[in-house]
């Protein structure tokens, strides 16, 4: 796939522990649960990596302070911190964010993916590229980039 | 006509399902929906069909045929010829499709290959004897229409400096207009008749232009205002003195019109009789007319009615059919296609009276 890696050598952080959700108080069974920051946390925090086997949560390009959501209003934002200002795989973890939060929220929902601001050298490019839906959805017809994202989707489905 | 003290309604007419992936574009054919010719529509989309729909007799709407089988990604416009004898289509799959439509019948006549990758958009122009594509190659491609469903590439257009996202010809004459994800408009013409095709002009943020991607323009039924839309969330207003005599008038910036939308806007398309229509990822739609209070700013647009939630998901394309009911088609990535007509609150149809100085049948009936 790569023949050189982009970054040799990632910080590797620890995994946070997951809470449990369904331990709040239930008032209402039967009322609508809204979306929170931390469910779409839990969607997206184990995709792996493109270049290292270390999960996107690992390696500290999401936390859930990285999750900006708004139920009310069907809107998820997520900025991810690539781990060097050149990586040319921005665009493709960016990709596997926004293909994977299409496949876990309801369609209603209005997704933004952008990198932190200062964390990339072509920022800029690399936010308009991610929110181009025509670029994204002629992406996803390219089958090796697919099996790419498919590749480091796989964990967070587990 | 007259958009004061009254209130409009676009009632949902149809919802047509029948597409599997999100619709990416509509194009209604020329000259249906009037004279009692029935109106017929095509609809493209991610599913790589092109689904092709005619109102019956009690006035909604049916699928008459799928195109498939030919395209092998993605088809993202259609367009028909002016005679309404040919569709072109482009698609991801870099080719753009032409259908002969004989009866009830499509069959693919020609594929144009060329592009890189994926074709974009396709335009006829006003006679039918020209065909422009775009695409992801930051490239424009000029085609002739030769007899016997031959077409050849008289020229290809380089000067965007990212990927092309829609062209247009001009209504009334054979300048050609692009808009693309490097925010620009570009304006192109011909060298006299040498095949020598070059831009003229290019509209971008020096000119009051847009500021990110723009999606789509469509023009005014006479040709001399175009109309932009863009990711930066504005629709423009552009004008020009433009005449068959020079078509190198420059365009103008008229006006801006922002905060209606509240995230990117995908399509506009000028009805005949001067409404505007968007259609935008917040999945509303607005329609805009022609602000006649203000004669200290000139030209400017006010809202008419804004349908929110008029679908889903994204509304992806908005087209208006030039016949007689003040018909809306729009697609979305909700994978419908909804038919909406524009009424009046208290229910009456609107039988609209077209500019003179546009299209005016009584008197071209009058000298037959």
């Amino acid at each position: 796939m790569v023949s050189e890696l982009i970054n040799a050598n990632p910080v590797v952080y620890e995994k946070k522990e997951r809470r449990d959700r369904g331990s709040r108080a239930v008032l209402d069974e039967y009322a609508a649960e809204p979306i929170d920051q931390l469910e779409i946390f839990d969607h997206i925090r184990d995709i792996k990596d493109p270049e290292h086997p270390y999960s996107l949560e690992e390696l500290k390009v999401i936390t859930e302070d990285a999750v900006d959501v708004d139920d009310q209003r069907s809107y998820v934002r997520v900025t991810f911190t690539p781990t060097v200002e050149h990586c040319s795989m921005a665009t493709v973890i960016g990709l596997c964010l926004r293909v994977k939060l299409m496949r876990s929220l309801p369609s209603r929902y209005k997704v933004d993916i952008r990198v932190a601001p200062g964390s990339h050298a072509t920022e800029a490019a690399v936010n308009k590229q991610l929110n181009d839906k025509e670029r994204v959805a002629a992406a996803l017809e390219n089958p090796n980039l697919v099996d790419m994202v498919d590749e480091c989707l796989a964990p967070s489905y587990a | 006509m007259n958009f004061e003290d009254e209130d409009f309604e676009l009632r949902e007419i149809q919802k047509l399902e029948g597409h599997t992936d999100k619709v990416w574009s509509v194009a209604w054919k020329p000259a249906t929906g009037i004279n009692g010719i029935p109106a017929v529509f095509a609809s493209c989309s991610g599913d790589k069909t092109v689904r092709i729909w005619e109102e019956n007799s009690t006035g909604s709407f049916q699928c008459q045929a799928v195109l498939e089988e030919t395209h092998t990604r993605t088809v993202r416009s259609c367009a028909w010829s002016p005679s309404g004898k040919f569709l072109a289509t482009a698609s991801f799959d870099a080719t753009t499709a032409i259908w002969e439509n004989v009866g009830v019948d499509f069959e693919c006549v020609s594929t144009l290959e060329g592009h890189d990758n994926e074709v974009k958009s396709v335009s006829w122009n006003n006679s039918g004897s020209l065909l422009a594509t775009c695409g992801r190659d930051k490239s424009v491609w000029i085609w002739e229409v030769l007899p016997g469903n031959e077409f050849d590439c008289v020229s290809v257009l380089q000067g965007h400096t990212q990927d092309v996202k829609m062209v247009q010809w001009n209504p009334s004459m054979d300048t050609l207009f692009s808009c693309s994800y490097d925010n620009t408009i570009k304006v192109w013409v011909e060298n006299g008749d040498s095949d020598d095709w070059h831009c003229i002009q290019t509209l971008g943020e020096s000119n009051s232009g847009h500021t990110s991607t723009v999606w789509s323009l469509t023009f005014n039924a006479s040709g001399d205002k175009i109309v932009s839309c863009s990711d930066d969330l504005t629709i423009k207003v552009w004008t020009s003195k433009m005449q068959e005599w020079d078509q190198n008038a420059p365009w103008k910036h008229v006006c801006t019109l922002s905060g209606y939308h509240d995230r990117t806007i995908f399509s506009v398309h000028w009805s005949r009789e001067g409404i505007i229509a968007s259609g935008a990822a917040d999945d509303a739609i607005c329609l805009f007319v022609e602000n006649n209070d203000n004669e200290v700013e000139g030209t400017t647009f006010k809202l008419l009615l804004k349908k929110e939630k008029a679908h889903e998901m994204d509304v992806n394309s908005v087209q208006w059919n030039s016949g007689d009911r003040r018909l809306l088609a729009s697609a979305s990535d909700d994978g419908t296609v909804k038919i909406w007509e524009l009424v009046r609150l208290s229910g009456q149809k609107l039988l609209f009276q077209v500019a003179d100085e546009v299209f005016d049948e009584s008197a071209e009936q009058a000298c037959a």
